[in-house]
């Protein structure tokens, strides 16, 4: 048995060692390998984790390969550039710089549109580039430029394969490395939450349309880099390996290989390249015609391997290695910050006069509820009232028609979900909305976004490791107070349903709110578990936490809550004290049906 | 740039983008039925205007062995599921649009020698070999993952493109064919002459979105599609197939980009892969329409054949950049109007 840490040893061991045994062929193959892999593995954290995609990453080289050709070829630079010609750290630096202007624009552009918009922008941008490339003067036309330096690291000219090799090898490495930090943080968990995540991600505060800009940035400078790589390997460019079919492949690689992990982006850039290879050599022959026939075959297995292997071959190589040790070490560190609490009976929410109407159907109408610090109000009402309606037009995941909410005294009614949870008020789901394939632990820590600080950056080299303690540590105390301490480390979409419930109270409890809207907590919950949970909603109570509780259960409700508003048809029938609301004759209609 | 130059360089940007307007329906109508971004509209362009063009220099066109194979691999699919859940009763029908059929075509194109027919049957059998090219690719590609979210779909249609084009250039081979003008006849009209196949592209284009129109408005299969586009699980509720619906949305979308393509093929030289990039401007139209419209589509295709023929006098080279550039502004009003809010899958 062989642990992952071994394979990995015993990888790095080949790699190190390839090119003083293979021939100059398969160096220049693993050159390029490595060079494709850098621009996939963008695309595994843009596509496979991200959940977006782009067609436009080969236009991203080219402005890396270009730029850095250009600015160290040019012979007479305009002045103000003259000055960054000459070095290609400085051609890097560059194309960096306008890499990254071109991918915020383009993000600005498409990231707030439905999904598809980004793919369609940058194939537009893929073909504007090609051409533009190819018909600009200066930049060589079709023909393309030459003579362009090679690379030199202290004092070393790198000038041929094997001596590059090393540098290629070494930028993908910490590429990963890189990859694999930023996705194991805060950031991180941000990130992964943008598949199939997103209206959570933001009512835990997560500005995803910002980590969505951010995880297209990092795959246009990974692919800059690999450009101003290829360019200094080539010595040469030209518009032909940054044209659309190109940024196609690049995608491919990431779904052949597996996008959902950064490994994927290498075993899909090397199974590529190997066939492309051996394709373009073997096609021609057996067809008795010249031309790119290897599209043909990549078409077919592209359709072959999303129908029957979506995720790719790296899960399947995966499965042959035996899986990771759970990590049973709990995080810990010492307790974050708190929010000042409110002084109990403090007014913290105040819904005036709300109407929400989808068309023409009212959900809400007129409806007014307020909750103070220290009590636990409780709406309830038939199916349908519209008591999700409510909670969705007080936590900004919907906005309300008409009417006021004030929370703590400010108007929030304006408010997205992400500034609400700032403020203080943290909400769970009635449908569950965790992240099915991260652990309890991980789901806990998204509700505990906002109470860290450090971004991306120090994320990606783990210099944030003391906070990043500090709210794991965090979601293991949340965990442990709805009792899920035993699941700690299990994938949040192993737990039974009314566990997922729980976890997602955790998770409302990391963000350390002064107000707790949950909605239907108890469903799914058996009894003994129910007690638990009205106990710890007690304890909440007792600290000066507001509680705004949807709940069917009766007896949960009316031994828990200390004021009720009851619902039917989007209008507040009843309010007040449990026995006061028991007694009231339109809510026994309501719920029973009246007499005829 | 004087008036005269204006009204030529116009009435080429109609005719393009006539073209391109026909091409932004089918997008727009694949994409609210199926969901699927249909980058392989493109292929359909050329396959119609090789076809039609290999007919008339007296070869086999290569479209004949695509819907052959294409039909045996079809054929092999739903035998299979149809013996495995002993739905015997379908074989009669999976047999015949998927083996007889094609082998019936194949004996026109043998046996009749279409390079003596006239143009109009020659149009006629293109479209017999091209069209059923995409309910097949429809049932091969798309139909084991209908359920998948927007942008699986999106990778399967480039693979579908890559593949075609790569067919394409098997069948047809690298060189570009140029089919003779429906008519010579041309109008002058003082200032600017209008040539004949410019009022038939443009003609035959109005005639099949009138076509279109009342095939929406007034047919029980039209209403379907509506249906399936506004709501799929609805109109699953109702009784309809959504795999009929896709397959004639598919089937639809192969008969107006064949056409298409037949239609643009005496203006341009239509090489195997020259579709992709007319392809691609239909969509720009389709996206200025928030792939959503159909009007706005068709407008917005206009306005691209108006663009592309007006850089094509000011800034040649520039051409494809400023066409493709067309979107960010677009882009941009869209983002601006509206607030995206749904979650993706």
């Amino acid at each position: 048995m062989m642990s992952p840490r071994v394979l990995l040893a015993g990888f790095l061991g080949l790699l190190l060692l390839a090119p003083q045994v293979v021939s100059e062929f398969h160096v220049t193959l693993l050159n390029y390998i490595g060079l494709y892999a850098i621009v996939a593995l963008g695309l595994v954290l843009l596509t496979g984790v991200g959940g977006l995609m782009s067609f436009g990453q080969a236009a991203f080289v080219g402005l890396g390969a270009y730029t850095t050709a250009y600015l160290s070829t040019a012979e007479s630079l305009p002045g103000w550039v003259a000055i960054l010609g000459g070095s290609p750290w400085l051609g890097l630096l560059v194309g960096l710089l306008v890499t990254a202007v071109v991918a915020l624009v383009l993000g600005l552009l498409t990231l707030r549109l439905s999904g598809h918009y980004l793919p369609l922008g940058t194939i537009a941008w893929g073909i504007s580039l090609y051409y533009l490339f190819g018909n600009l003067e200066f930049l060589g036309g079709h023909t393309g430029m030459s003579g362009i330096p090679a690379l030199s690291m202290f004092g070393v000219v790198l000038k041929d394969g094997r001596s590059y090799y090393y540098m290629i090898w070494a930028v993908l490495l910490v590429a990963i490395w890189l990859t694999q930090n930023l996705l194991d943080s805060r950031e991180g968990r941000a990130i992964r939450a943008l598949k199939g995540g997103v209206v959570m991600a933001e009512a835990m505060g997560v500005d995803t349309p910002r980590s969505k800009t951010i995880i297209f940035l990092i795959a246009a400078l990974f692919a800059c880099v690999s450009g101003w790589l290829y360019a200094h390997l080539q010595r040469f460019v030209n518009p032909t390996p940054f044209g659309l079919h190109i940024g196609i492949e690049y995608l491919f690689m990431a779904v052949v290989g597996g996008a959902a992990n950064v490994w994927g982006a290498l075993i899909g850039a090397g199974v590529i390249t190997v066939l492309k290879q051996w394709l373009q050599d073997w096609l021609p022959k057996l067809l008795g015609a010249s031309g790119n026939f290897e599209m043909i075959v990549f078409g077919f297995m592209m359709i072959l391997v999303l129908q029957r292997a979506r995720e790719g071959l790296w899960p399947i190589l995966v499965r042959l290695v035996p899986q990771r040790a759970v990590r049973r070490e709990l995080p810990a560190g010492e307790p974050l910050e708190r929010r000042s609490v409110p002084v109990s009976g403090e007014i913290l929410l105040q819904a005036n006069n709300v109407v929400k109407r989808f068309g023409g159907l009212v959900a809400n109408n007129n409806m007014s509820v307020t909750v103070k610090a220290g009590e636990i109000m409780a709406l309830i009402g038939p199916n349908g009232a519209g008591k999700s309606t409510m909670f969705n037009c007080v936590s900004g995941v919907d906005r309300a028609t008409e009417g006021e909410v004030l929370f703590r005294g400010q108007p929030v009614t304006d408010l997205n979900s992400r500034q609400i949870a700032r403020l203080g008020m943290s909400r769970t789901f009635q449908h569950v909305r965790l992240l099915p394939s991260m652990s309890v632990l991980e789901n806990a820590a998204i509700g505990a976004h906002l109470r860290g600080r450090r971004g991306v950056l120090p994320a990606m080299l783990h210099l944030e490791r003391s906070e990043e303690q500090r709210l794991l540590a965090e979601a293991v105390r949340q965990v442990e107070r709805v009792g899920l301490k035993e699941s700690v480390f299990e994938l949040a979409g192993s737990l039974a349903l009314g566990q997922q419930r729980t976890l997602e109270i955790a998770r409302a409890l990391c963000a350390d709110p002064c107000l707790l809207l949950l909605d239907e907590p108890a469903a799914g919950l058996r009894y003994l578990e129910k007690q638990a949970l009205a106990e710890l909603l007690r304890k909440l109570r007792s600290e000066g936490m507001g509680i705004l509780l949807v709940e069917h259960d009766m007896d949960f409700v009316m031994g828990l809550a200390d004021r009720v508003v009851v619902m039917e048809f989007g209008e507040k029938i009843a309010e007040g004290f449990p026995d006061e609301v028991q007694r009231n004759p339109a809510v026994i209609e309501a719920y029973l049906g009246g007499v005829e | 740039m004087d008036l005269q130059i204006a009204l030529l360089l116009s009435q080429d940007g109609i005719t393009n983008g006539a073209i391109y307007a026909l091409l932004s329906l089918a997008l727009v109508l694949v994409f609210t039925v199926t969901r699927v971004i249909y980058i392989p509209q493109g292929e359909f362009v050329a396959f119609g205007a090789l076809t039609l063009a290999s007919f008339q220099a007296g070869k086999t066109p290569g479209t004949l062995w695509l819907l052959i194979g294409a039909g045996v691999a079809v054929a092999l699919v739903d035998l299979t599921i149809a013996v495995r859940t002993g739905m015997l009763r379908r074989i009669p029908r999976i047999v015949g649009w998927n083996l007889v059929y094609p082998a019936l075509a194949a004996a026109i194109v043998f046996l009749l020698k279409p390079s003596g027919f006239p143009l109009l049957a020659q149009i006629g059998l293109a479209l017999v070999l091209v069209v059923p090219l995409g309910p097949m690719i429809y049932r091969l590609a798309y139909q084991p993952l209908a359920e998948a979210s927007v942008l699986v779909l999106l990778i399967v249609s480039v693979a579908v493109h890559l593949a075609l084009v790569g067919l394409g250039l098997l069948f047809f081979g690298a060189e570009g064919s140029r089919t003779p003008a429906f008519s010579d006849a041309s109008f002058d009209l003082g200032l600017v002459k209008v040539n004949g196949q410019t009022l038939w592209v443009v003609g035959a284009s109005l005639m099949l979105i009138v076509a279109l129109a009342v095939f929406f408005e007034r047919t029980i299969y039209g209403k379907a599609l509506r249906a399936t586009a506004m709501n799929r699980t609805g109109a699953r509720l109702m009784g309809i197939s959504t795999i009929m619906a896709g397959k004639l949305s598919f089937l639809l979308a192969a008969l107006i980009g064949a056409f298409s393509g037949i239609l643009i093929a005496p203006i341009t030289t239509i090489y195997y892969d020259t579709g992709f990039l007319i392809g691609l401007k239909g969509f720009v139209g389709a996206i200025v329409g928030g792939l959503g419209s159909y009007p706005i589509a068709a407008a917005g295709a206009i306005l691209v054949g108006l663009l592309e023929a007006f850089s094509s006098f000011w800034a040649s080279a520039f051409k494809e950049v400023i066409v493709f550039t067309l979107i960010i502004p677009v882009l941009i009003w869209l983002s601006l109007t509206t607030r995206h809010v749904e979650e993706e899958e």
